[in-house]
């Protein structure tokens, strides 16, 4: 795996809020292409982390580079690189599908011909091409949440952001999603997504594990598992966050 | 400068399809326009008036005495001559004047007869009407308990004018006040709710983590209801004058631009509740509890600034309707110059850039 170019680097990052430190002294690296979970409890410091490495966020210290762009001071060229979903899938739903299409990748200075080109592709892969002209309201749930990720990526980001990208939607639903993640990544699209769901670790090339503000683990699900003698990543994630409220 | 105009379409898109907002935006400003036509009515205590006294006898003097007294009125202004008294209504320093004829006690005692003349400031049609039925029946009161103590009943002739607004029409006092209401509705609580749905949808964490910098966001979603709150304004004076036949005795540039200059205030009061809030009702509450009801209320609108108790006059000084109430009417109904307005207007500037500069800051915060 060393020899793979990394796209993400985070050394030394600290946030604090006033007297709180939400994330503490973060270190890790994600390489090209891969797919990297990021994982922890409700307020471990997830969120955080993925406002700093969109460039919505200022750190309190550290350096993150983020496809060689630096948190601090090319934001820019960060948000021109990334593609972002949150747990929301927020799409506009007063808006048909070819419209959110062509506004979102409209912000992102796609020209009217890419756009157009980009927007039948998607239509065809999806199968959506009868639905082209509905308004969003009127899909049903996991095919918004299929176009939202198709929108994340539409302007062919290096990395895309997914935070919690599954949350409230069924297991077949999240298992196709999975599938769209497998593909873009295999296209090259570097995936960085925080979920709670355990299950959806074992999907991941890597996972890091967040207790407190802190990676407590980084490892590939099979090395977690055997470092934790864990049947699951389920069982690995309960370890930890055990040892997290010992130390309170 | 590609994407910025995706997103003003994107909003356009969002207003035309929601049948709320398009209600707000285009049947409440013309059924706000025909309800208050029917205007509220009002009291009066303490109004400010003038004497014009050109007889200065003991008659006179009695009954100038009787207004002062009366707790309607205090006399604030003494003039001398017929040419002051524009100058004492443009200043707005008096509502109404009293002039007596010459000779008022002379005639009174040799013809049995004497005019009174009274001139009020209808650009606030209700007021103006109160204040002159008022005098009147003070004036009455006196010839009544005179007439029990002779023979040969006298009669004072009592005469009345309503300056800017001959007619007395209800009308010209509740446009501005329409106006200020319908720009308060349309730019800030509409905006306010528009921005804060992003927040809520989500699709705001998007848009910002998108190329889009954030003054390009918060400029295209306010853009739009800055042209429509326009197109309304054009709409009221439009219906003002076809409908209920008022014209603008000003210049219809300078009230078009007051006009803007009030709509920028609502939209940065707008931008400031919606960095203020994370729902979509706390901002429509916010916006219709602290803009609306003071638009409506606080702001001479229907009730005279004069007669609140201070605490409210002081809300009401903070209040940017009441400024743009004034200034409204001073165009449209009294025909004045910018130079009758700048303290107004620089008190309006002032706002925009206190709101913004909070807006900034908050937003700021929220970011770091």
């Amino acid at each position: 795996m060393s020899e793979r170019e990394t796209i993400i680097t985070v050394n030394h990052l600290v946030k604090k809020f006033s007297s709180f430190i939400a994330n503490n002294d973060l270190n890790f690296e994600v390489y090209k292409g891969e797919i990297f979970g990021f994982l922890g409890a409700n307020g471990a410091g997830k969120t955080t982390a993925i406002k700093i490495l969109c460039g919505l966020s200022k750190p309190t210290s550290g350096e993150a580079t983020i496809a060689g762009f630096d948190v601090y001071t090319q934001k820019d060229d960060i948000k021109n690189s990334i593609g972002y979903m949150s747990q929301k899938f927020s799409l506009y739903e007063d808006l048909t599908v070819t419209e959110n299409i062509r506004f979102f990748a409209g912000i992102y200075g796609m020209t009217r011909k890419d756009i157009k080109i980009k927007t039948q592709q998607l239509l065809a892969k999806l199968e959506l091409e009868d639905s082209a002209k509905k308004l969003i309201k009127d899909l049903p749930l996991g095919w918004r949440q299929k176009l939202a990720f198709s929108i994340a990526i539409v302007h062919s980001p290096k990395i895309v952001f997914l935070d919690e990208p599954t949350g409230g939607v069924d297991p077949i639903t999240r298992r196709q999603f999975w599938n769209q993640i497998y593909e873009a990544a295999a296209e090259g699209v570097t995936v960085f997504v925080t979920t709670h769901y355990m299950d959806e670790a074992e999907y991941c090339d890597r996972v890091s594990i967040m207790v407190d503000g802190r990676i407590a683990a980084l490892d590939t699900p099979q090395k977690l598992k055997e470092t934790f003698e864990a049947d699951s990543m389920n069982e690995v994630f309960i370890k930890l966050a055990r040892n997290a409220t010992y130390n309170e | 400068m590609k994407h910025f105009r995706g997103f003003v379409i994107k909003e356009f898109y969002h207003i035309f399809r929601d049948k709320r907002t398009l209600a707000i935006l285009f049947v409440m400003p013309i059924v706000q326009m025909l309800l208050f036509g029917y205007v509220v009515t009002n009291e009066i205590k303490d109004a400010k008036i003038g004497i014009l006294d050109h007889s200065q006898d003991v008659v006179t003097r009695k009954i100038t005495d009787k207004l002062a007294s009366s707790g309607y009125f205090i006399i604030t202004k003494v003039l001398t001559n017929e040419t002051e008294i524009e100058d004492c209504f443009r200043t707005g320093s008096v509502k109404e004047v009293v002039v007596f004829e010459p000779d008022f006690a002379v005639k009174l005692e040799r013809e049995k007869k004497a005019s009174i003349h009274l001139i009020a400031d209808a650009s606030d049609a209700n007021t103006a009407n109160l204040i002159v039925n008022y005098t009147s029946a003070i004036v009455n009161d006196y010839v009544t308990k005179e007439n029990k103590t002779v023979t040969t009943p006298m009669q004072i002739g009592i005469e009345s004018r309503m300056l800017y607004n001959e007619e007395l029409k209800g009308v010209y006092m509740f446009v501005p006040g329409t106006m200020a209401l319908i720009l308060v509705l349309i730019s800030a609580l509409l905006t306010s709710v528009s921005i804060v749905r992003e927040k809520e949808l989500g699709t705001m964490e998007i848009l910002l983590a998108s190329p889009l910098r954030p003054l390009q966001i918060i400029i295209g979603k306010v853009m739009p209801y800055a042209v429509l709150s326009f197109v309304n304004v054009i709409t009221i004076l439009l219906l003002s004058n076809s409908i209920f036949g008022l014209p603008i005795q000003g210049s219809v540039a300078l009230l078009l631009l007051e006009s803007m200059l009030f709509i920028i205030l609502s939209l940065s009061l707008g931008i400031f509740i919606s960095t203020s809030t994370n729902s979509q009702q706390t901002a429509m509450m916010i916006s219709m509890m602290g803009l609306m009801l003071p638009a409506i209320i606080l702001s001479g609108f229907i009730y005279p600034v004069e007669n609140m108790p201070m605490i409210l006059q002081w809300v009401c000084h903070i209040n940017p309707s009441t400024y743009f109430i004034i200034i409204v009417k001073n165009i449209m109904l009294k025909g004045l110059g910018f130079m009758s307005v700048w303290k107004e207007t620089l008190v309006l500037c002032g706002m925009v850039v206190f709101f913004i500069t909070m807006s900034v800051r908050k937003f700021k915060i929220r970011l770091e």
